[in-house]
């Protein structure tokens, strides 16, 4: 039944897959019309100062699937090439913001578990904290990044905090809740049995939350991915978010949908890691 | 015995200081063996040798010393300073007497914007001009011009493209925290232009431009002050009449063709970007307001010279070389090709042959040859500083009143390009305050308040 199912779905994927190629091949369809028959010799020098060289078809405005096709191909098929600090291989740019991410987000992290724990067993730091989790929460990346660069004074370290910042709400808020709402019979069995708070923190609590505070990272990680993309065309120098910004500048749709394509891809894998560990600590009754 | 003075050895041993003579036992003027002074001044020693220069040159000019002090205490010292520096080649004396020293530091990282105003501080890096000078640079893509000010502030960078009004208002703490900033050489002069949308074809009359939304790259820079210039030469007030808006030029031509904007003064490829995107053309050249102003310029920070004098005179050679090299017509295309790939400008290689070439389509339809659309003299005239913040005053952007020469002087390091240029046996032109003629008005350097009084629009009146 489901499997079947799976296969249905899977055709009408393809099917939306094929139908969105096709129109968008018809719609970047070449106009006709161009020609240089009955052009004077000036006025076809003009057509190749617009880039339209006679014969040839101009790169640029938006993309057929086949010029997206050779794009892909080009990037995927180098992936690794270093042309000195401002033109690196795809795979490179996306270690780089890996990295970053993965920096920031650890020190999230770090920071939010610990923290959202205490809040989580504290009704009064629970209510204390909470305005402050209110207002912090919705602040933008890119308004927190002129701060970070006047007041860390170093870009790329401004561009971890500014993930660390962003990452850092929907963990200490989910963690809370978490611990808060541990069932009140499993805390009563551990006061009968007279365990020390760290046993019991460690034995009853964390095992009872874990499932909330994957949640909440999970959360956290796909803003993570959403935040270095902003925060790496603001900094520049490396990352995919760089990359979009440097192919902005020489207006090359073609390249920029590419890396669309890319962030949406490893943002997927990144957010299926999650959901595999979330499965692993889930307690299943 | 008397202890050493802790004032620095320029402040005693300045030979244009009025009231000092300059004939003493010692020869810093205090009462201690000159053998003592020497051990403790070793360390400065460079310096005090171009001091003994230039006080050598004064003392033959000026064999009596009555007359030297009337004569400095009259035209003040730095005048004095560049009048002699103008009759005598006291640079490549003070270059000869002094050796090339090891450079401080050779890995150095240099911000640039990809424009083609940047083209002698980009082309320096493929055609190893800077690796000539025994110099490791990164030349890096910087995504903006505030993010240029705050690396260059944060000391990310070592020294980086500038828009040339920029270190002006960092020095003085206009639009940032207060850090010296110093320009070595103008990157570019001319280059850029007004672009409208293809749909005012028909309004090249600037009055009817009331409403219109325009976009510059930054507020302390001369697209900013041009436009300004220009609209109000045509009765239009830039802060009522008109909406200015800083955008990066990239967006300009995206914003074009969105028509959130109708036109905007920016910086070449962007021009010439939009024609080849077939969504704009090219109003006027800023060559047609004034024909050779500055736009960009190289430079770093007061901190970074002093504490780097031989690296940064390494950098001034490479940069030089790489400024006369692109002053030459015939090398346009070659350097077009060069500055091109993605590591660069990343841009069509027509439309940045275009630019430098000075042939051109200009999106009406003709071909125009402009040879001089975009030019790289690398004097950084003082008085191209005082007409930018003779600017900056008249549209409310510095306050109060402003020692104009003596913030141009300080920024704006005339003396030393044209040391480093004699060095490398290029031309130098004489003077330090050529005026300029802007749309037909001749801009007088030692006026600059009645100048900035002068105009009908402007935040002054």
């Amino acid at each position: 039944m489901t499997s079947s199912l799976n296969v249905k779905a899977t055709l009408v994927s393809l099917l939306i897959l094929v139908l969105t190629v096709g129109l968008w091949y018809a719609a970047t369809l070449p106009r006709a019309g161009s020609g240089t028959a009955g052009m004077t010799a000036e006025q076809i020098e003009y057509q190749k100062m617009l880039g339209k060289d006679p014969g040839a078809a101009k790169t640029g405005g938006f993309p057929t699937p086949a010029q997206m096709g050779e794009t892909i191909w080009k990037h995927v098929s180098n992936p690794v090439y270093d042309n000195g600090p401002n033109d690196k291989g795809i795979l490179i740019q996306l270690a780089y913001s890996l990295g970053r991410v993965g920096l920031g987000f650890l020190l999230a992290c770090i920071v939010a578990v610990p923290l959202g724990f205490v809040i989580g067993m504290s009704p009064l730091l629970s209510r204390a904290f909470d305005p402050f989790i209110q207002v912090l929460k919705p602040i933008s990346p890119l308004a927190w990044m002129p701060l970070a660069l006047y007041t860390i004074k170093d870009s790329s370290a401004s561009g971890v905090f500014v993930i660390f910042i962003c990452s850092i709400w929907p963990m200490l808020i989910n963690t809370a809740f978490g611990v808060a709402s541990v069932r009140r019979d499993w805390l009563n069995v551990a006061l009968t049995l007279e365990v020390s708070p760290l046993r019991k923190a460690f034995r009853v609590i964390l095992p009872a939350a874990a499932p909330t505070i994957l949640t909440g990272m999970r959360i956290s990680m796909s803003i993570a991915w959403l935040v270095i993309v902003a925060a790496e065309m603001l900094v520049g120098g490396t990352g995919i978010g760089y990359f979009v910004w440097n192919e902005w500048n020489n207006l090359s749709l073609t390249n920029v949908i590419f890396a669309i394509g890319v962030i949406g891809v490893v943002g997927m894998l990144l957010d299926l890691v999650f959901g595999q560990l979330q499965k692993w600590v889930t307690y299943v009754e | 015995m008397s202890k050493l003075p802790t004032t620095t050895t320029t402040a005693r041993h300045d030979p244009y200081d009025a009231d000092r003579p300059l004939m003493l036992r010692c020869s810093c003027g205090q009462n201690h063996s000159p053998q003592e002074h020497h051990a403790a001044l070793a360390a400065q020693a460079e310096e005090m040798a171009n001091n003994h220069l230039e006080a050598s040159l004064m003392k033959a000019l000026f064999p009596v010393d009555s007359v030297r002090r009337n004569f400095l205490k009259a035209v003040g010292a730095n005048t004095a300073r560049a009048a002699i520096a103008s009759v005598l080649p006291l640079g490549a004396l003070q270059a000869m007497a002094q050796d090339k020293g090891p450079l401080e530091k050779t890995n150095l990282k240099i911000g640039f914007i990809p424009i083609t105003c940047a083209t002698p501080l980009i082309m320096a890096h493929p055609l190893g001009f800077y690796q000539k000078q025994g110099l490791n640079v990164d030349v890096v893509k910087t995504a903006g011009w505030a993010l240029i000010r705050d690396k260059m502030l944060n000391k990310e960078y070592d020294a980086t493209h500038f828009l040339s009004p920029m270190p002006l208002a960092i020095s003085m703490g206009a639009g940032s925290n207060q850090v010296p900033m110093n320009v070595a050489t103008i990157q570019n002069t001319n280059g850029q232009a007004i672009t409208l949308a293809n749909k005012h074809k028909d309004k090249r009359d600037p009055k009817m431009w009331k409403g219109f939304k325009f976009a510059v790259p930054f507020e302390y820079s001369m697209h900013n002050f041009l436009l300004r210039y220009y609209v109000a030469e045509h009765g239009l007030n830039p802060d009522t009449d008109i909406q200015i808006r800083v955008v990066p030029p990239p967006e300009m031509v995206a914003n074009l063709r969105a028509g959130n904007i109708d036109g905007y003064l920016g910086p070449d490829p962007f021009n010439q970007r939009a024609v080849y995107e077939e969504i704009g053309f090219l109003h006027v050249l800023t060559k047609d307001l004034w024909n050779g102003h500055p736009c960009c310029a190289f430079g770093t920070s007061t901190e970074f010279i002093q504490k780097n004098p031989n690296t940064f005179a390494a950098l001034y050679r490479a940069v030089l070389t790489a400024a006369a090299m692109a002053r030459d017509p015939k090398n346009r295309e070659l350097i077009a090709k060069v500055i091109s790939p993605t590591q660069y400008l990343n841009q069509p290689e027509t439309v940045v042959a275009q630019v430098l070439t000075g042939k051109f389509a200009d999106g009406l339809g003709n071909i125009r040859t402009v040879p001089d659309r975009a030019d790289f003299d690398p004097m950084p005239w003082q008085s191209m500083a005082v007409w930018m913040l003779t600017q900056m005053k008249r549209w409310g952007y510095v306050k109060g009143d402003i020692n104009y020469k003596q913030i141009a002087e300080k920024v704006f390091l005339l003396t030393d390009a044209k040391k480093h240029m004699k060095e490398l046996d290029q031309k130098v032109p004489d003077g330090a305050y050529p005026k300029f003629t802007i749309m037909g008005k001749v801009f007088d350097p030692a006026r600059p308040d009645d100048y900035v009084k002068s105009f009908a629009i402007s935040k002054q009146a």
